[in-house]
């Protein structure tokens, strides 16, 4: 235990740097994934016929992929067809195209559970249709689609895990390069996984923190 | 730019492909299998009588749900040997879908479970069922009922989460494109083609769950 403890004090900076990029990589991932999932979401409720088919066809081929299929695509596929991105790159473009489908989904789902009353109401007082979305549909869609939307987050965080396949530094393949060099493969394994378990059920209990806020009102 | 699409590479080696689709179903089958019996258990224990039970199947659940699967996979395969447990490339990851699997089939069976009514269990014990007879003969075919379209997601997600099987190196179809990828340099195509048949064979999943579902009616 004594020697674990010695190593883990030498691999301190590598696994805080790795640690830090998931933590970026699931950040800039869930910020890309709402945008995307917002036009998602509004386009596939309320879009043209056209565009409602296409976001259709994207929410299906995103969620019918597995993730790992997503980022090995989008660490190979870019470089062919003329584009450059670096591996960390490719793997937010994955996760960001991922969470962008869930998210569109989920928003979807909670503007239809709006009762239709409520967009009428709006309309006959005179709102025009996008102050009716983002004075009425949306505060009352994004608030039920919360706990889910955290769920994405917490998805992301363990999604993240797999660009380590690709060569992206983050915490499991800094945790790889300790054992490589330690030898303790059990201890350090356990580790990150701690290491993951703290930075999901922290999330998960800041969304309930919100969640109660949000609903206090 | 100037890519043109050749799949004629891909159609070469579609048997690899085929044969890789096939073993990542096997793996979802065998660990969903698995993982329902863990998830049978721990949602009676969850709903059982023993508090240690109880928190015993709420920390599983919380452990699993929150940790990567990849990790969980590491861990069984090369970490284990250490503690003296060898298990070859299949076994170990079966028996790390099936304990991932095993958590989030718990919540469904859980929810399953609380959606039987009251009055049905109340009658099985009025006409003097045993309370072990009540739970095998009626609380646990309308839980799995209740339950049914739940375990049908999860079995699609736990077969699309059988693609992190290529990460210890089992040819299955993730596995497979990647190698067909590296050898023949049809980018674009073999992966169109892979997730091509992810797809095909969730929706053939889903399509086949829901004839199941019409089968029996919901109680």
């Amino acid at each position: 235990m004594q020697t674990f403890l010695d190593q883990v004090w030498i691999a301190r900076w590598p696994l805080w740097d790795g640690f830090l990029l998931t933590i970026e990589i699931a950040i800039s991932a869930i910020v890309l994934g709402t945008v995307v999932g917002c036009i998602c979401g509004i386009q596939l409720l309320f879009g043209p016929a056209i565009s409602r088919l296409l976001f259709r066809l994207y929410v299906d081929v995103m969620r019918g992929t597995p993730v790992l299929v997503l980022i090995l695509a989008a660490f190979y596929i870019p470089s062919v067809v003329g584009i450059s991105l670096n591996a960390t790159q490719a793997g937010i473009l994955a996760l960001s195209l991922f969470a962008g489908a869930h998210i569109g989904e989920l928003l979807r789902g909670a503007l239809q559970a709006i009762p239709p009353g409520q967009a009428e109401a709006a309309r006959s007082i005179g709102l025009t249709f996008p102050q009716t979305l983002t004075y009425v549909l949306l505060p009352q869609a994004l608030r039920s689609a919360l706990p889910p939307w955290i769920n994405t987050g917490v998805e992301l965080i363990k999604g993240s895990s797999l660009l380590s396949i690709i060569g992206v530094g983050e915490l499991l393949l800094k945790t790889q390069e300790v054992i490589g060099r330690t030898f303790m493969t059990i201890e350090f394994y356990i580790f990150a996984g701690l290491l993951y378990l703290a930075a999901n059920i922290s999330l998960d209990q800041l969304g309930k923190m919100i969640e109660r806020r949000v609903q206090g009102r | 730019m100037g890519y043109t699409l050749q799949f004629g590479a891909i159609w070469a080696s579609f048997d690899k492909l085929m044969s890789g689709l096939a073993i990542g179903l096997g793996l979802a089958i065998a660990a969903v299998a698995i993982g329902t019996c863990f998830g049978l258990l721990a949602a009676f224990a969850s709903v059982g009588l023993s508090r240690i039970g109880r928190m015993i199947v709420t920390c599983y659940v919380m452990v699993i749900r929150n940790l990567p699967l990849l990790v969980l996979v590491l861990l069984v395969y090369f970490a284990l040997p250490q503690a003296g447990i060898r298990l070859d490339k299949y076994e170990s990851f079966i028996g790390a879908l099936a304990l991932y699997s095993g958590a989030y089939l718990t919540e469904v069976f859980r929810a399953g479970l609380t959606a039987v009514p009251k009055g049905v269990v109340e009658a099985a014990r009025a006409i003097g069922l045993t309370r072990i007879q009540t739970n095998v003969f009626v609380t646990a075919p309308i839980m799995l009922r209740n339950a049914l379209p739940s375990l049908g997601n999860t079995f699609i997600g736990m077969f699309k989460d059988s693609s992190i099987a290529a990460a210890i190196a089992i040819p299955e179809l993730t596995f497979q494109a990647r190698k067909i990828n590296v050898d023949t340099f049809r980018v674009v195509e073999t992966w169109i083609v892979a997730s091509g048949l992810y797809i095909a064979a969730c929706f053939a999943i889903a399509s086949l769950l829901r004839r199941l579902e019409r089968r029996f009616p919901k109680f």
